[in-house]
């Protein structure tokens, strides 16, 4: 604790506060992302998670609180201010193109050019051999980098997803749900792949609102409930119950937990 | 499952997943062999479409000359003419959008040619470039108000195919009283550009070829020693330059990956910082320009523009383009294949001409040759993109 206590945080968001007309969203949340971590964002629906990430990736200004950037505030107007701060966002819908290449998808709109004759041509070569390489650390075997995204699998288009936004210098990567629609299989390589990126030193936030995947692979831990947080556990502070039950605000699922073996 | 061993099992799940190797190659993948991958492209159906059908017409029309050097000839500038339109139909709707008014846009830009050179007399260079202008304008309005609108692109440029048209009939009949103006070449000669789109290359190596008895010359009239072919028409030159040109944009620049982003899916294209309102209207604008090749190319081998030019020459791109493999819904296609459907489109149409079948059965075999390679393309691309 001390150790971690030492590194600063790589983004804080300081008592964030957002309204919309008379509902309230989020009613003043604080968390501190450090890098090299996977913080899980826990909540059950409307909660308030997806406008707390929205207000961190610039989607949405909140209407008070602060957002600090490796010790210097920041206001985001626009997700590009965001993505240039170096957070990037992967969401449930992937910004995939199902018939375009592996890596075609995975330059597509930063493709690297090389010059022929004074004009500017798209250098496949290598962005083929960049691709299969981050594809390989990632653990996806390929046919070749020119197969299709729409043959992948869910998992290895999630991971393909976070390996590009990785390789083009995201150091917060805001995942929204990325197992919430996976077989057990692709879960674990999607968990396997938060964990790669994490010992890279980037800064994974995971929003779930499933307890054992948050538990596989989170540093810390913070659950939302009705736009408010009860603060931030450690890895090891906290039991899945507890965090079951913070989710469901301590109601309920006491009652269920005989018939359901003590986890949903 | 008691309360302690939760946390356990957690754990347990972590460090298994630190040591999976999830890099097994996965088993319900076939290998393939690279001959089979190298086969498997969006051009194999058009491929395979163009050898069946020079197979098909080698037997029928072999004796009628279809493969002499003016049969050649002959079906090289109809598969031509397909060609340039097919190119801009091609980038365009792998881009995702249709342009409907392709065909009423030839016939439009051959008059604006024909007024501006012989109505009002102005040089010739000067009423091709304003012609360029105006039409490429008129492509970049059709995408604009499609972009603007969201409105189906099928819908926006079908107003302009009768907008474009009723124009092409209106205004010769208001200016000269009548629907067909003549005394284009007249007023074409000597002027360069327009030698650009009517002239005909490498002459003296034809008369060489001639005058070795390669190729058959004229024997009698005024013309007897001339080769009968006596050079490549530009129209053949404008046709390579832009199937290469399209070609070249498509695969081997970032502007290609773009056109293909925009049409597979333009709201992920957008995530990804594409352009895609930009690319949309430039693909629409490149439609134009083809169409307005076409057109001049035209124009200059009659001699005259005529208000019923180009009608139905966007179905004929569209065919040739969907023959050629791409997908009609945008994000998938080829410039080659696009090229060769526009061959095979060529072919048979002047190959049952030679061998001599009734013309009207033209349209049953290109029914049945578009159904055959719209079935086989879609079963190529599956096997390429996975689609179910």
């Amino acid at each position: 604790m001390n150790s971690q206590a030492a590194v600063t945080p790589i983004i804080e968001m300081r008592n964030i506060r957002k309204h919309y007309g008379p509902v309230i969203a989020l009613a003043g949340v604080s968390i501190k992302i450090y890098p090299g971590e996977c913080h899980c964002l826990l909540g059950d629906n409307g909660a308030g998670k997806s406008t707390f990430i929205k207000a961190m990736s610039g989607v949405v200004k909140p209407t008070q609180g602060e957002i600090i950037v490796n010790g210097e505030q920041k206001f985001f107007n626009n997700p590009r201010d965001a993505m240039q701060a170096g957070i990037a966002t992967v969401h449930q819908h992937l910004a995939m193109i199902p018939l375009m290449s592996v890596s075609r998808n995975f330059f597509l709109g930063n493709e690297p050019t090389k010059k022929i004759a004074g004009i500017q041509f798209y250098d496949r070569k290598y962005a083929d051999r960049k691709t299969m390489e981050a594809m390989s650390k990632m653990g996806i075997n390929l046919r070749g980098p020119d197969q299709a995204v729409g043959t992948l699998s869910g998992g290895e288009r999630q991971t393909v997803a976070i390996s590009r936004a990785v390789h083009f210098g995201a150091q917060v990567l805001i995942l929204d749900e990325p197992t919430s629609a996976l077989g057990v299989r692709q879960t674990s390589n999607v968990l396997a792949t938060i964990d790669k990126v994490r010992n890279e030193g980037v800064a994974v936030v995971f929003i779930t609102h499933n307890v054992r995947h948050a538990l596989a692979v989170g540093d810390r831990f913070t659950v939302l409930n009705r736009g408010q947080t009860h603060g931030t556990a450690m890895r090891g502070d906290i039991t899945p119950e507890d965090l079951q039950n913070l989710m469901a605000g301590g109601q309920e699922l006491a009652t269920l937990e005989g018939s359901l073996g003590g986890t949903v | 499952m008691n309360k302690s061993s939760a946390p356990f099992l957690c754990k347990d799940y972590r460090v298994d997943l630190m040591n999976n190797k999830i890099s097994i190659p996965d088993e319900r993948v076939k290998e393939m062999s690279a001959f089979r991958n190298s086969l498997i492209r969006p051009e194999l159906g058009g491929i395979i479409g163009t050898i069946v059908v020079f197979i098909i017409f080698i037997f029928l029309a072999s004796d009628s000359g279809m493969f002499s050097s003016q049969g050649v000839l002959n079906w090289s500038i109809v598969s031509a003419q397909f060609m340039i339109i097919a190119v801009g139909a091609c980038l365009l709707m792998i881009a995702g959008e249709f342009d409907l008014s392709v065909g009423s846009m030839i016939g439009f830009a051959g008059m604006l040619i024909a007024i501006f050179g012989v109505t009002f007399g102005w040089p010739m260079w000067m009423a091709i470039l304003l012609t360029f202008a105006i039409c490429i304008a008129i492509g970049a309005l059709n995408g604009f108000i499609c972009i603007r609108t969201g409105l189906p692109s099928f819908i926006v440029t079908l107003a302009f195919l009768f907008i474009l048209r009723g124009f092409t009939i209106f205004l010769p009949q208001t200016i000269e009283r009548k629907t067909i103006i003549g005394g284009i070449r007249e007023a074409a000669e000597g002027d360069w550009l327009g030698a650009v789109f009517g002239e005909k290359l490498f002459m003296g190596f034809f008369q060489y070829l001639g005058d070795l008895g390669i190729i058959s010359v004229f024997s009698r009239g005024t013309r007897a020693g001339e080769p009968v072919v006596n050079g490549i028409p530009m129209l053949i030159v404008w046709a390579l330059i832009l199937v290469a040109f399209g070609h070249i944009l498509l695969t081997k620049t970032r502007f290609g990956n773009w056109i293909f982003a925009s049409g597979g899916d333009a709201e992920a294209a957008r995530n990804s910082g594409v352009p895609v309102n930009k690319v949309k209207i430039l693909m629409f604008m490149f439609t134009a320009f083809c169409a307005t090749v076409f057109a001049t190319c035209q124009v200059m081998e009659f001699g005259s523009a005529g208000a019923d030019r180009g009608l139905l020459k966007e179905f004929e791109a569209i065919i040739a383009v969907v023959i050629g493999g791409a997908l009609l819904t945008g994000g998938y296609g080829s410039v080659i294949g696009a090229a060769l459907g526009a061959l095979i489109f060529g072919v048979v149409q002047q190959g049952l001409f030679f061998a001599g079948v009734e013309s009207s059965l033209f349209r049953v075999f290109l029914g049945l040759i578009l159904l055959g390679a719209v079935i086989l393309n879609t079963y190529i691309r599956r096997l390429i993109t996975g689609e179910r």
